[in-house]
């Protein structure tokens, strides 16, 4: 048989190629040709062959024929075959095959080989992909290796001793005295990777990182050094000493000063001359600024130096290269909580990235603009935020259309303005707006009586030509049914007065409800509108009369459930008709479902209304809502259809907006609301809505998958009845430790969330211990609890994750 | 570091390391995702975006993207720096790198890579270092030939 063809060679022939039909065909011929060489155990081409392979499973085709080729070009004694077969190796088996074991005996081989290549080609695999059960037999020899005067093998081995430690947490103490002299290294090699390593096993156990605290004075040295000594060209990067060994020291100074007063005044001084000294043209000087204020942010550093750092990021922001200004945006919403009136310093160049081309550096000065937003400066920031959502990309919409509700509402200098801007919002984003909004929007307006005339006379004029936007149009309509003998009266003097006629008011609220453009939702309000115009128009009533007959066979049924109750109204409890669809009296903010406030809405059939917290937007209806349901007859209920989650770009500088991301729900399928049943004359009990809180408020599972179980018990604050206190335990049934716990939440954005700190991050095995945090939950406006947890933790070496909704809070809770 | 991909401007792969343990067909998945992403960003975006819980920064030379996922901890910018270096010592190796010298030789582009970093992180912040290590290893390939076999090794 003729010997193989090269590599090179089959390289080239692959290449000329000129279709995909093409390609495989070589390929699966050269397989085959492989395959057969591969039966025949022949140890000269058995190295070509498996380069030929590995270039072909590049391409995407499959090669896991090759993997025991692999494993004795590994054992095989020539170096070619070796740096072959170890590569193979890192490319085709992972720890998921059985077969990986295999290798073993052959590592441990090679880290005692005589050539020290040998060993590094032994350490570079057992680092990038060695399994747990690996690390477990190897531990003893990298513990060696990292004992060793060979720099070259010591480095190697400081980052496997990383691997094992990461894969197996529990071997991180046999490490322990072979770190004692690493920082007397003069390699920056070994320096380097002994920097990783303590890094490593400090953020991994506080017993290391109070151990090596002492190291804080010799790393300033070493530190001192780099900057102070002169040009050394083995690591000059564009004049600046070994920038990845100072970045590596200053994350690690990082972790040793936090929270620790003593270690963050040793190295002050330190941490002021990186941040003057540094040369900023190249980013290599700003990478290690950059990580200089993250170190200066994190720890307990005097307020000069934070001032220092914050004026740093200042200056990011100003710098051409877009790079920096991003890592600056990310940098400044990380320290906006801690530091306000530093970054606020900032706000026109923040506000001035809204305008940047780039969509992650957008991103980032929205959500920092709204972090910056205050009673001060809203007018300006508001006039900046609208025309940002005017011209920014649509994936953006929503989430500013919300930030922008929420900071007109806690920031307002007045009703007028705040009505201004929301019609702004309404008008330039419309279709983007949540479905919470509306009800929002509605209650606000209700709440701003002498503003009643002007809403609704601009609503009429926004929708005058464009019925598109749905919530716009539910607003409008609402504010139509409710306010039209304003609008004909022309009552306003703000605006110039616009002449309108009942006529001209039915004509739009009959367009609404014939146009393909309206959502069923949007189609009720146009139709209660028109019922409740019957009051308010003298003229047109006739008119009204029909077309709320018309739509008595509807085929929709919500719509004709309606209709045929109104025109019951017409017939039979005509007496009682302007009583019912008299003007809604203000909406109370913090909504309770109690019982007065239903005798007074008697037979309003607006779901804003009766439920007078928004409904729930999308989801499924509560338990709770059910129950109301049933107690007032079964009748219909629209099925709540829940809509697709947009899909948010995960945001690295906010983990709760990116756990949101299936809260928040677009606007461009409004879900029904959930309609109350309309008739309450009916049997209407007084019955409340909910029980009185009784003596404790029963705790839930939240939470159980795998072994790992999470309670929360409640507690509500005396003071402050918004407030609602969740303790979570967590505890482990496995028969191994959960290590690295961290328990992540995020609730919808009408709610605030504080995380304590836990009492730590191991949850013991067998149930013997668990883990204990605290949750504040402020919810003004006693919406139901909902809640996404995200949990990560390190069980059995590998890590894990899970994401869950926790939806079975009591009432008691949340109420 | 999680992983790092070179691809050229068609989305070819030129090569892939993963530091992280993931089936072929995850490790498939990934790439021809973040290619598509990477390749759709145009010329003035910066070179980081957020892809899933990651962060991806990524930079091109000449016709080949070079593209690493780091953990949130990670610093963007000395990355940058991480992929320039490793560049570096391509170009050093090769004289002048360019795409094809990657094609045709990418087992020594993985060699190169592994003198450099070890699980994720660099090992050796020394360009002359890391490129006598690969000299010296390159002549023990040498030395180690039988002596039948002529010129190229594989």
């Amino acid at each position: 048989m003729p010997a193989p063809i090269r590599l090179r060679e089959l390289i080239r022939t692959i290449r000329t190629a000129r279709t995909q039909a093409e390609e495989r065909e070589m390929i699966q011929k050269e397989c085959a040709a492989i395959r057969s060489s591969f039966r025949e155990e022949d140890n000269t081409y058995r190295c070509r062959n498996v380069a030929k392979l590995l270039y072909m499973h590049m391409l995407g085709y499959p090669a896991h024929f090759g993997q025991l080729e692999c494993l004795k070009l590994i054992a095989s004694q020539k170096f070619t075959d070796k740096r072959i077969g170890y590569l193979g190796a890192m490319l085709l088996l992972d720890e998921r095959q059985d077969v990986h074991l295999l290798m073993t005996n052959c590592i441990k081989n090679d880290l005692n080989h005589s050539t020290q290549y040998v060993q590094g080609l032994a350490l570079c695999t057992l680092g990038c992909m060695g399994s747990s059960e690996m690390c477990r037999d190897l531990a003893g020899e990298v513990e060696k290796l990292l004992k060793t005067s060979n720099s070259y093998l010591r480095k190697k081995a400081a980052l496997c001793a990383v691997h094992v430690i990461r894969k197996v947490p529990e071997l991180m103490e046999m490490f322990l005295p072979a770190t004692k002299n690493l920082l007397n290294e003069k390699n920056h090699g070994v320096l380097h990777t002994s920097v990783v390593l303590l890094t490593e096993m400090c953020e991994r156990s506080p017993d290391m990182l109070s151990h090596f605290r002492k190291l804080v004075p010799q790393l300033v040295r070493i530190l001192k050094n780099l900057i102070m000594s002169g040009y050394s060209p083995e690591h000059d990067v564009s004049g600046i000493s070994d920038p990845f060994l100072q970045v590596r020291i200053l994350r690690l100074l990082r972790i040793l000063g936090r929270n620790d007063d003593d270690s963050s005044e040793a190295m002050n001084d330190i941490l002021a001359q990186v941040a003057t000294n540094t040369e900023t043209s190249k980013n290599v000087g700003n990478a290690i600024l950059y990580e200089t204020v993250l170190t200066i942010m994190d720890i307990k550093s005097e307020s000069g130096l934070r001032v220092l750092a914050i004026n740093i990021l200042g200056r990011f922001l100003l710098n051409n290269d877009k790079n920096i200004r991003y890592v600056a945006l990310t940098s400044l919403l990380k320290t906006v909580q801690t530091d306000h009136n530093a970054v606020q310093r900032h706000r026109s160049t923040i506000v001035d990235c809204l305008k940047d081309l780039d969509v992650s550096i957008k991103r980032r000065a929205m959500e920092l603009s709204f972090a910056l937003v205050n009673g001060n400066n809203i007018r300006g920031m508001m006039k900046e935020l609208l025309y940002f959502l005017d011209s920014c990309e649509p994936e953006f919409k929503a989430d500013c259309a919300s930030g922008i509700f929420l900071a007109a509402e806690k920031y307002a200098p007045s009703k007028r303005w705040h009505i201004d801007t929301i019609m702004r919002v309404l008008t330039t984003a419309g279709s983007y707006v949540r479905d919470d909004a509306v009800p929002n929007l509605i209650q606000l307006i209700t709440n701003s009586m002498e503003m009643h005339a002007y809403t609704v006379q601009k609503l009429y004029k926004a929708i005058l030509g464009d019925y598109s936007q749905q919530p716009l149009v539910q607003v409008a309509s609402w504010c139509m049914g409710e306010y039209g003998d304003l609008l004909i009266s022309d009552q306003c003097e703000e605006e110039e007065p616009i002449q309108v006629t009942e006529e001209e008011v039915l004509d739009i609220l009959e367009n609404v409800l014939i146009s393909n453009m309206s959502a069923s939702v949007t189609r009720g309000y146009a139709l209660t509108a028109i019922m409740k115009l019957s009051t308010r128009f003298t003229c047109t009533v006739n008119r009204i009369k029909k077309v709320v007959s018309i739509y008595g066979s509807s085929i929709d049924v919500e719509l004709q459930q309606r209709a045929v109750e109104y025109n019951a109204l017409f017939k039979k409890y005509d007496h009682m008709r302007s009583a019912l669809l008299e003007r809604m009296p203000v909406m109370e903010k913090v909504t309770t479902n109690g019982p007065t406030e239903i005798v007074q809405t008697n037979g309003e059939t607006e779901p804003a209304v009766l439920e007078t917290k928004p409904p729930p937007s999308g989801l499924q209806p509560t338990s709770q809502a059910n129950d109301l349901l049933d107690l007032l007859g079964g009748n219909d209920i629209t099925p709540v259809i829940p809509t697709a989650p947009t899909s948010k770009p995960a945001s690295a500088g906010g983990e709760l907006l990116d756990l949101l991301g299936d809260l928040s729900l677009t606007a461009l399928v409004p879900a029904p609301q959930i309609s109350q049943p309309p008739f309450l004359l009916d049997g209407l009990s007084s019955q409340p809505l909910f029980n009185d809180i009784a003596a404790g408020i029963p705790s839930i599972t939240a939470y159980s998958k795998n072994g790992l179980k999470i309670e929360f018990t409640f507690e509500r604050s005396n003071t402050n009845p918004s407030v609602t206190v969740i303790t979570i335990q967590a505890s482990n049934s496995t028969e191994l430790d959960m290590t690295d716990f961290v328990f992540q939440a995020a609730v919808p954005k009408t709610f605030q969330l504080q995380l304590l700190s836990p009492s730590s991050s191991i949850i013991p095995a067998f149930n013997t211990g668990t883990i204990t945090q605290v949750i504040k939950v402020l919810n003004p406006q006693k919406q139901q609890l909902r809640m996404r947890i995200k949990l990560t933790y390190n069980h059995k070496g590998s890590a894990m994750q899970d994401l869950a909704e926790v939806n079975n809070f009591p009432p008691q809770s949340w109420q | 570091m999680q992983f790092m991909l070179l691809f050229s401007r068609q989305g070819k792969l030129r090569l892939q390391k993963w530091y992280v343990p993931l089936s072929d067909k995850e490790k498939k998945k990934i790439t021809r995702e973040l290619v598509q992403t990477v390749l759709a960003r145009k010329p003035k975006m910066c070179s980081f975006l957020e892809w899933r819980d990651l962060k991806i920064v990524y930079k091109r030379y000449a016709s080949l993207y070079f593209c690493c996922a780091i953990e949130d901890q990670d610093n963007e910018l000395i990355t940058l720096e991480i992929i320039h270096r490793y560049v570096e010592l391509l170009d050093k190796y090769f004289g002048s790198v360019c795409e094809l010298d990657i094609i045709f030789n990418f087992e020594k582009a993985y060699f190169i890579l592994d003198e450099f970093l070890l699980g994720g992180e660099v090992q050796e912040t020394s360009k002359k270092n890391v490129l006598k290590a690969i000299e010296q290893a390159d002549l023990l390939q040498e030395v180690s030939k039988c002596p039948e076999s002529i010129d190229e090794e594989y």
